[in-house]
């Protein structure tokens, strides 16, 4: 009955977004700004001729190509920060002055350095999915319970047991979160880097689109990427439970 | 000759821990501290908090490195944990994401036991402190006294000469408080060990303990060392009513009411 409940509100609210959408539109507020309607008809146009599919392949190269060296290297430099003070001081900042850089005015000299290629769009990706991914993990991993490692450490546990078998999993939950902000940043650096380096993909369809004042497309474009987003945190946060409900089966250390 | 007396000395005491020294920065914690530990009984170090009680446990256990002076255990001379030493702690340090069984077996297996090996001792021990057929439940689904059942489960299964236990009943109910100092008597008779246990209660020292060391806060020293001898022999019933048992537990009240803000 709640969980019936939840969903009718969820439902309500997107109504109530799409309806204030709908009204918006046939004012209209703006002449650049479309119906909700027209913006579903052009989806679906973009979808039946195939653009999207073509375009978000193009998208996701980077996006996946960021985000799994985030993930993996994000992790590692995060467990470093969390286990030597001297690592924290040495690379904290550099991860704290990226997540508060302005990404948008320092692509111009990433395109000097690295071109306009996928290159490029991989840093951005980089720069916006791994600060809080590493973070993350640095909290985590430096919050481990005392009493569990000290408990590891008197049954003569190895630095190596002691952090694959106490550390990452007692900091897995937070390092999954960091996960999951990571990817929703990783979106947006690889939309952006679309708009801003060389238009391909997604960013095509919404640079093209306009040029040609196709608000529609234009809008059904932005939609695509929000409703992508939505259903890949979803879809992590459907793993997130499966993983760590009751904290433990098909744990990682779990042999 | 030397050695000669060395022997002996190591025949009557299991721990020994000689002038030890330990400060936290400023904060002198421990200072020239010695304490003997004998073989197979149960010594219990009580104190006020901030005594230092926990910090000498955990230079025993070899988790912490004393500024200065000598700890042996069977003669040989504390460097770091040790397969002689097992802890049990306060708050469990359970894994949560594991099975009571591997947390059991969780010392073997940091031992390098092979599965099945650590997993059959493992059995044994749930089966001694009561646990059977908790086997495949996770700490979250266990009560207080059941988690700390398998913190003592793991101590024992690596089978050392040793037990290191820090208020191993402090985050445990009343009732299950009282079951739990039973089992120790028992346990202290049947199993040939020797008992560290470090509590505040002066209830629970006396009612558990061979010996009983009287820390002294800031910076710590032993006191006094009571040895309550007479009821030892009594059953688990009788002696919270034993007339020296009253009388020790009266004593050390008073000595240790001037330290209690």
């Amino acid at each position: 009955m709640m969980r019936y409940r939840s969903y009718l509100i969820t439902f309500l609210s997107i109504c109530i977004v799409f309806g204030a959408w709908e009204i918006a539109g046939r004012i209209p507020v703006s002449y650049a700004f479309p119906t909700f309607t027209e913006t579903i008809a052009a989806f679906w146009a973009l979808l039946i001729k195939g653009t999207l599919f073509v375009a978000y392949f193009e998208t996701l190269k980077p996006l996946v190509v960021g985000v799994l060296i985030s993930a993996f290297v994000g992790i590692g430099i995060g467990l470093a920060i969390g286990l030597s003070r001297m690592s924290d001081w040495l690379l904290s900042p550099i991860f704290v002055v990226m997540q508060t850089a302005p990404l948008a005015a320092l692509i111009p000299l990433l395109i000097m350095i690295y071109g306009i290629g996928l290159t490029s769009k991989v840093a951005v990706v980089l720069i916006m999915a791994m600060p809080v991914i590493v973070l993350n993990t640095g909290s985590a991993v430096s919050n481990t319970p005392a009493s569990m490692v000290e408990m590891a450490r008197s049954f003569q546990g190895s630095k190596r047991d002691i952090i694959f078998k106490i550390i990452l999993p007692a900091a897995s939950p937070i390092i999954f979160a960091g996960l999951r902000l990571g990817v929703s940043a990783g979106f947006i650096g690889a939309v952006l880097a679309e708009l801003k380096i060389t238009p391909t993909g997604v960013g095509d369809i919404i640079t093209f689109s306009r040029s040609i004042a196709d608000y529609p497309s234009m809008y059904a474009a932005i939609m695509s990427i929000i409703l992508l987003a939505v259903i890949f945190l979803q879809v992590l946060e459907r793993m997130e439970i499966l993983l760590f409900k009751g904290r433990g089966r098909g744990h990682a250390s779990e042999e | 000759m030397s050695n000669n007396t060395c022997d002996i000395s190591n025949d009557n005491y299991a721990v020994t821990v000689r002038n030890v020294y330990k400060s936290y920065g400023d904060v002198k914690a421990l200072k020239d501290l010695s304490l003997d530990f004998p073989r197979g009984q149960l010594t219990s170090l009580l104190g006020p908090s901030g005594c230092g009680k926990t910090t000498l446990l955990k230079i025993i256990a070899g988790l912490l490195p004393a500024d200065s002076g000598e700890i042996t255990v069977n003669g040989h001379p504390v460097t770091g944990p040790g397969p002689d030493r097992a802890f049990v702690f306060q708050d469990f340090a359970l894994l949560p994401w594991a099975t009571v069984l591997r947390n059991v077996a969780f010392g073997l297996e940091l031992r390098g036991v092979s599965k099945s090996e650590r997993e059959a001792i493992a059995e044994k021990y749930i089966a001694d402190v009561g646990l059977c057929g908790f086997e495949n439940s996770h700490p979250h689904e266990l009560s207080g006294g059941m988690r700390q059942r398998v913190g003592l489960a793991r101590a024992l299964s690596v089978d050392a000469q040793v037990m290191l236990l820090d208020e191993p009943f402090a985050a445990v109910d009343e009732q299950t408080r009282r079951k739990f100092q039973e089992d120790l008597l028992n346990l202290v008779k049947h199993e040939n060990k020797t008992f560290i246990f470090v509590t505040h209660s002066i209830e629970e020292a006396v009612y558990v303990s061979d010996q009983v060391a009287i820390l002294l806060p800031r910076p710590s020293r032993v006191s006094e060392i009571i040895k309550p001898e007479g009821f030892r022999h009594k059953d688990a019933d009788s002696i919270r009513r034993d007339p020296e048992y009253l009388d020790i537990v009266d004593r050390i009240w008073s000595s240790l009411r001037t330290y209690v803000e």
